[in-house]
């Protein structure tokens, strides 16, 4: 019976609400959309402009043009000068240089930037002019786009399209409403058919049919019924929801463009947020994929220090980070050295200057940037390798500078700016499995040296005089600062030494079979009996804050990976200094090397085999690196494992490697994957991406190698660097250091996500009433203090998330949007429901609740249960509202006033263009009800009870951690306060006191940190400790 | 080969190539990574100062807030006091309800024995009316004024398409919607091609039984007076019906044009010979015409106002209803009732409000306690547990 009389309720309520009041919020919706949505692909359009018109130079009829890159076709003859970007794929025709020679670093593909030189198609190098290029016929042939970058390269500029998971579940939730709208709509035509069948209720007398409603076809009829019914419960699904959510991310991303800590000083730029769809997935990322170079690192090598037989030297420039113009050559920190160690720290600095392949660009040839900005002397360097450079300028500071390789002689401004001419004898290369390369010179007084500089593990067993224990500890220490390290170590051969040094390499050069490894063995057998110079050691500087944030990042239970093209042992070593890898951290190694000792079956399952036996007794928290005495493993793969694992087998059964290998990866903290081809970035994210769990995934990275990452991922991040601003473009968010991820997710995201998530279900929740009140209801009465709600809260302080990573597992895995708490929200709609209806049901059922005895009608009825709606959903969100800004306050507080105005009026005024007054009078006259005071209070009372209930029951018994940290932060501001008054004389008594101390330390050039200070300002101490970073002794 | 070679340098996607040096051809953005690299620097600074985010309270959201938490700290004397407040309030509703005199009469005569069964199959049009005498004692008097109510159940006033079935411009005395009503009003909208005034179901279905109360005091039966003013909201009276305007105030010529409802054995400018209670602004109209939201309902019907102080109004002892049933319920399965109630601040009797009150302070009250139950159990190893790490 009840639902009976529900649906006449109902029923009554339809006045199938009119085309405009269902069809307005409709448009609305459509319309905010488009505008949203145009306006982000009209700043898309802006940037694609500027590339599409970058001007190119083009050869065309034997003339030079000057076009704009989309005109750019295949087959095109370009020009490209100097430090300009390749507009496209090429082949090399010929250059400017006599040799058909031109250098080209690969920083935007695969974040390399040293120089490697790349020699013209023989044939058409001698062409130099125009016409000579334009006579050129020639038909091309070359390979399909390939994944592996360092034999050809494919087009990565593909999009995906992007799923989002808070969207899928809320589009699931909406299905789930759309199913309960048809089945609510089809047992209610059920239940209309049954209730009518006898004739007396489908008409009585009193309310007669009209003839075409009569005459109509019965199925029709229900048909129509049907749909009447959807109409009336279309409300079930908010659609003002789509223009609230699109106002809330639209709005929500201003956020982070004005995010202070967001914005870097140094380069002047902010974040930028190329998609606003994506704001609530920062908040559910658990895959972190990161470049490396660039990203990490500030792709900017620089010579930190070198130590020569334990005496450390300190080139001028960087002076713990202060430029101290006064000194003069090197900063001695230890007392100076004596005789014997004058003579070999000139010559530690002699194999510096000496031991290396770096080329001289000559000046004339150039004028770069770089020469201004890093060398003040006249020549800049080229090398393959970044660490040479960094090298022999860190030693050109320390007062050696190379000139250049003259006909085989090397030539060296000393200190006293003489000329030392050294004759290159030979060269013995580096190669990654000696990590070492060496240098045969002779000087100028006929002395033969072989200086050899390499990695410490390659060096110290082959030195057989130094001070090798101060060395090694220096090494060590520099090893765990994150920098890069090398060892210089000489000996001195005599003619005849050489001569036997000479044949031998002469021998193994010409052999013809197994000429490599006859070399190696040759190389062996000189490069021992060494006598230890000293040790370099090169910073490829991190980011700020890159370990805090890397760290801060894996408490919150992401986990990172880091992929590179780099080397797999320049990459380990960035990956220990940002902490990726800590001490105890035990590396799995999945590299070619290992493959070709076993193989690869052997290799995987081996791996799988150690992870898991130790993950077998542990709990799924192992990656969380909750307690650091637990066994983290960091696995390291390079391109060439990671090609063979992602190779289809013959036999077809290629996902048995794939599952093995996302086994092993998923139960890693960290994975490093160096030797990445871009699209082979872009592989591995999609694997994770579609792996079982479907998780999250974000990529982030400066240079252009990174795009197909950044695309691949759910969420791209581009760094706004120095390789370019492609990764920025083709990346959802843009942010100028990789430190300020950590801001972006754990507070944005996490915040982001809260909002979203509370304001979608919200919105479900809110679900009934006059064609007016109804569409207004979901616009305007609920609708903004949500909106507000989703732009403002704060359930717990930036500063507290950014302190406590742990909490954004408390959002991860789409938490908050899960079953539970949806079946949770709607059931708290429908017991609200239930308490709306019958509460008024009740409370005005066949009685009268006048002082004058006047009745009520149905309007009053429906008034009495829209006033409790809209007071207990708009409660609800107070409720729910843990941040309280005066504009939260305002909006809240401000429906609520705005419902009763608008009610007052609504009811108060013949309205002369409608042609009902049904709620003329309607409100007020309720008003003037004791009992509908009363009973509305109650009914509030009562549909918020058990949510209160609810919220109380789960902190007290089952808090997350996110309540304990609020509730602590309750505690601590209570203490806090009471503290504060007792202590206000003291405190300021310490404030002079601290002020004085300042000012002496500020005049200072010293700093000395006081205890007091220590003690009593925390935070001043640690910005004081910005300013005067403390020397590294 | 070579070609092969020289291809790879300038590796990379069509579209991915052209970044680097961007910055070089004016790219506002320029001067990445030079900090403090000369010539540049003044205008990158200046660049710098407009592209920096505001810092305001707003933009970084760091505007001053109220951060309340629900915690069983605040939450437990909100339920002590709201059980506090609520009992009382229960109990007073409660009592002042159990107060209210109320004597209620089914009259539909579906039972043989009851008076009115000759009347059940009643029609409209029958004349004379049937009439039938119901008689009946007050246990208790009824002390102050007493409001006449009629009930009606199972009759859904609530329905989709008869509350539609109006025309409030017509009501309000609009003379073009009085003579061409509003096609909600089908099929109650015109009558052999002439407008119905009023027009629609609701209209056209007013209830038309003639209640009359008279006390039977040692076989004399002493009508009792029955005012059938102040029965309907003030606004409805005296704004939102009207009769319609035109020259003088006789309401037939006004009415010119328009038919009577199906239904009624008169037309609308004949309910009542007092000019003020006639036409659309009839009470007993009006009072019709505002729909009630349940199947069950009364409406008010008349007022018996208390003579003097000596007297009660309604003396306990015997007293007749006399009915002119006109109004047929029987198809429906309806039922008509008469309600003779007293009124109080809140309204007519009500045990629900009163009930609820009680209940739901109870059940707070209970759930402090609970609460306070579970805080001191748990309370103290939540605030003191670490938060992990």
């Amino acid at each position: 019976m009840a639902s009976v009389e529900r649906m006449q309720e109902l029923l009554i309520i339809d006045t199938p609400t009119s085309p405009v009041t269902s069809g307005l919020p409709l448009l609305f919706v459509i319309t905010v959309t488009a505008i949203k949505q145009g306006y982000e692909d009209w700043l898309r359009h802006k940037a694609d402009n500027a590339i599409n018109q970058y001007p190119v130079h083009f050869i065309q009829h034997g003339k030079l043009v000057r076009k704009q890159s989309r005109k750019l076709r295949v087959g095109d003859i370009v020009m490209v000068k100097e430090d300009e970007t390749f507009p496209c794929d090429l082949i090399f025709l010929s250059s400017s240089r006599g040799d058909g020679t031109c250098f080209v670093t690969t920083t935007s593909l695969d974040g390399e930037s040293s120089h490697k030189t790349y020699y013209a198609v023989q044939d058409t190098k001698a062409f130099h002019n125009e016409q000579e290029i334009d006579a050129l016929h020639a038909t091309i042939e070359c390979e399909q786009p390939q994944p592996d970058l360092y034999k050809f390269v494919g087009r990565i500029n593909v999009y995906h399209d992007r799923n989002e998971p808070t969207a899928r579940s809320m589009n699931v939730f909406l299905i789930v409403y759309l199913c309960i709208l048809i089945s609510k709509a089809l047992i209610n035509t059920v239940l209309k058919y049954v209730w009518q069948s006898e004739p007396f209720r489908d008409e009585p007398w009193y309310n007669q049919k009209t003839e075409p409603e009569r005459k109509r076809n019965l199925f029709l009829r229900a048909f129509t019924d049907f749909l009447a019914f959807m109409v009336l419960f279309n409300y079930i699904i908010p659609v003002s929801m789509y223009v609230t959510v699109e106002m809330q991310k639209f709005l929500g991303s201003y956020f982070l463009t004005w995010d202070e800590e967001m914005f870097d000083e140094d380069t002047g730029l902010g974040p930028l947020v190329n998609t606003s769809d994506l704001n609530e997935e920062l908040g559910q990322i658990e895959y972190v994929f990161t470049d490396k170079t660039g990203t990490l690192t500030e792709n900017n090598m620089e010579f930190i220090e070198c130590c020569i037989e334990g005496h450390v030297y300190v080139p001028h420039v960087i002076c713990n980070g202060q430029i101290l113009h006064d000194c003069t050559g090197i900063d001695m920190i230890d007392s100076s050295p004596g005789g014997s160690g004058k003579e070999r720290e000139e010559l530690f600095f002699r194999a510096l200057c000496l031991c290396h392949t770096v080329q001289v660009k000559d000046d004339d040839s150039v004028d770069g940037l770089r020469k201004s900005q890093l060398s003040k002397r006249s020549c800049i360097y080229i090398s393959s390798s970044p660490d040479e450079v960094a090298l022999v300028e860190g030693i050109q500071r320390l007062g050696y500078t190379y000139l250049r390789l003259k006909d085989n002689f090397m030539e060296i401004l000393n200190r006293e700016n003489n000329i030392e001419k050294f004759e290159l004898l030979e060269v013995l290369s580096f190669d990654s499995v000696r990590r070492r390369m060496s240098v045969i010179v002779k000087s100028s007084t006929g002395d033969i040296f072989l200086f050899c500089k390499g990695a410490d593990s390659s060096i110290f067993p082959r030195v057989k005089e130094g001070k090798i224990e101060q060395v090694r500890s220096r090494v060590e220490r520099n090893a765990v600062e994150g920098l890069r390290t090398l060892c210089v170590a000489y000996k001195k051969l005599t003619a005849e030494e050489y001569s036997n040094v000479q044949k031998l390499l002469q021998n193994a050069k010409l052999a013809l079979q197994d000429r490599d490894k006859k070399l190696a063995e040759v190389y062996e057998k000189i490069e021992r009996d060494f006598i230890l110079l000293g040790a370099t050691a090169v910073e490829d500087r991190l980011q700020e804050k890159a370990a805090d944030t890397i760290e801060a990042l894996q408490k919150a239970g992401i986990k990172v990976w880091v992929l590179t093209g780099d080397k797999m042992e320049t990459a380990a070593a960035t990956c220990y200094a940002c902490k990726l890898f800590r001490r105890n951290t035990q590396i799995l190694e999945l590299t070619t090397k290992k493959i070709e000792e076993q193989s690869l079956h052997d290799v995987l399952f081996d791996l799988s085999k150690t992870v898991l036996r130790h993950n077998g007794s542990l709990t799924r928290d192992t990656f969380s690196g909750l307690s650091t005495d637990m066994q983290d493993y960091g696995l390291i793969i390079d391109g060439a494992a990671l090609s063979l694992i992602m190779k289809p087998r013959q036999d077809g059964s290629s996902g048995n490697y794939r599952e093995l290998f996302l086994e092993i990866c998923r139960n890693c903290s960290a994975v490093l994957c160096c030797r990445m081809a871009p699209l082979q970035k872009a592989q591995i994210v999609k694997l994770i991406k579609l792996s079982k769990e479907h998780p999250i995934t974000l990529a982030i990275g400066d240079g252009a190698n990174d795009v197909s990452m950044i695309l691949e991922a759910h969420v791209g991040i581009g760094i706004i660097g120095k390789e370019g601003r492609q990764a920025a473009r083709n990346s959802d968010y843009a942010i100028p250091k990789f430190k300020h991820l950590k801001k972006m997710l754990l507070v944005h995201g996490h915040f982001y996500y809260v909002r979203i998530s509370e304001l979608v279900q919200y919105f479900f929740y809110k679900t009934l009433y006059d064609t007016a009140y109804l569409t207004l209801y979901n616009i305007s009465f609920t609708s903004l203090p949500i909106l507000f709600y989703g732009l403002m809260e704060q359930h717990v302080s930036a500063d507290t998330l950014k302190r406590e990573p742990s909490l954004y597992r408390d959002v991860a895995k789409n938490a908050l949007l899960r079953w539970r708490a949806f079946i949770y929200w709607t059931f708290l709609g429908v017991f609200d429901a239930a308490v709306f209806f019958f509460g008024a049901y009740l409370l005005l059922d066949n009685t009268v609740v006048t002082s004058n005895g006047q009745v009520f009608g149905n309007w009053t009825f429906g008034t009495v249960v829209f006033t409790v709606l809209v007071f207990t959903v708009t409660l609800k969100l107070a409720l729910d509202t843990h941040y309280w800004t005066w504009i939260n306050h305002f909006v809240i507080w401000g429906s609520l006033v705005f419902y009763i105005i608008f009610s007052l009026l609504w009811g108060g005024i013949i309205w002369p263009f409608l042609n009902y007054q049904r709620m003329y009078y309607v409100f007020m006259q309720m008003l003037s009800s004791g009992p509908a005071w009363l009973g509305i209070i109650l009914l509030i009372t009562v549909s918020l009870l058990p949510d209160v209930l609810k919220k109380v029951l789960c902190r007290e018994l089952w808090p997350t951690a996110t309540e304990r940290i609020q509730t602590r932060a309750l505690l601590h501001h209570c203490l806090e306060s009471r503290e504060k008054l007792g202590s206000l004389a003291k405190y300021l008594r310490q404030q002079h006191e601290w002020g004085a101390e300042c000012i002496e330390a500020l005049s200072g050039a010293h700093l000395r940190i006081h205890t007091s200070c220590l003690s009593e300002k925390p935070k001043i101490q640690e910005q004081r400790l910005q300013q005067f970073p403390s020397k590294k002794v | 080969m070579r070609s092969v070679s020289g291809a790879e340098g300038g590796g990379g996607a069509m579209a991915v190539n052209y970044s680097a040096k961007e910055e070089a051809d004016g790219h506002p953005s320029g001067g990445v990574g030079v900090p403090g690299g000369g010539a540049g620097g003044g205008g990158a600074g200046g660049a710098v100062k407009t592209r920096k985010p505001d810092n305001t309270a707003f933009k970084q959201q760091r505007l001053p807030a109220w951060q309340p938490i629900l915690t069983a700290g605040t939450v437990l004397p909100a339920f002590f006091i709201i059980g506090l407040i609520f009992i009382p309030i229960g109990i007073g509703i409660f009592v002042t309800s159990n107060n209210i005199r109320e004597y209620e009469i089914d009259y539909t005569g579906t039972e043989p024995s009851s008076p009115c069964n000759k009347c059940l199959n009643v029609s409209w049009d029958s004349t004379p009316p049937c009439t039938c005498t119901i008689n009946f004692t007050l246990e208790h008097s009824f002390e102050s004024n007493v409001f006449m109510y009629y009930g009606l159940s199972n009759f859904y006033q609530n329905h989709r398409r008869y509350v539609k079935s109006r025309d409030d411009s017509q009501l309000n005395g609009d003379n073009s919607s009085l003579l061409n009503p509003s096609k909600e009003c089908e099929p109650y909208r015109t009558n052999e091609d002439k407008p119905i005034a009023p027009c629609g179901a609701i209209a056209n279905s007013m209830f038309n039984d003639t209640l009359e109360l008279y006390r039977i005091d040692n076989d004399t039966r002493t009508p009792i007076t029955l005012i059938k003013k102040g029965i309907a909201w003030w606004t409805d009276k005296n704004v939102k019906f009207r009769n319609p305007t035109g020259d003088g105030n006789n309401l037939t010529a006004l009415f010119q044009g328009t038919t009577k409802p199906v239904n009624w054995p008169k037309p609308v400018y004949m309910l009542d010979s007092e000019p003020d209670n006639n036409g659309f602004i009839n009470e007993d109209f009006i009072v019709w015409m505002r729909t009630a939201a349940l199947p069950t309902f009364r409406k008010l019907y008349r007022l018996i106002e208390r003579k003097n102080n000596l007297q009660p109004t309604l003396q306990a002892g015997n007293y007749s209803l006399e009915i002119a049933y006109n109004y047929p319920v029987h198809s429906f399965d309806g039922r008509k009732r008469m309600i003779l109630s007293t009124i109080s601040w809140m309204g007519g009797k009500n045990p629900f409000l009163g009930i609820a009150y009680i209940t739901v302070g109870s059940i707070c009250f209970f759930l402090g306690v609970v609460l306070l139950i579970i805080h001191h159990k748990y309370g103290n190893r939540n605030t003191s547990a670490d938060i992990p790490n």
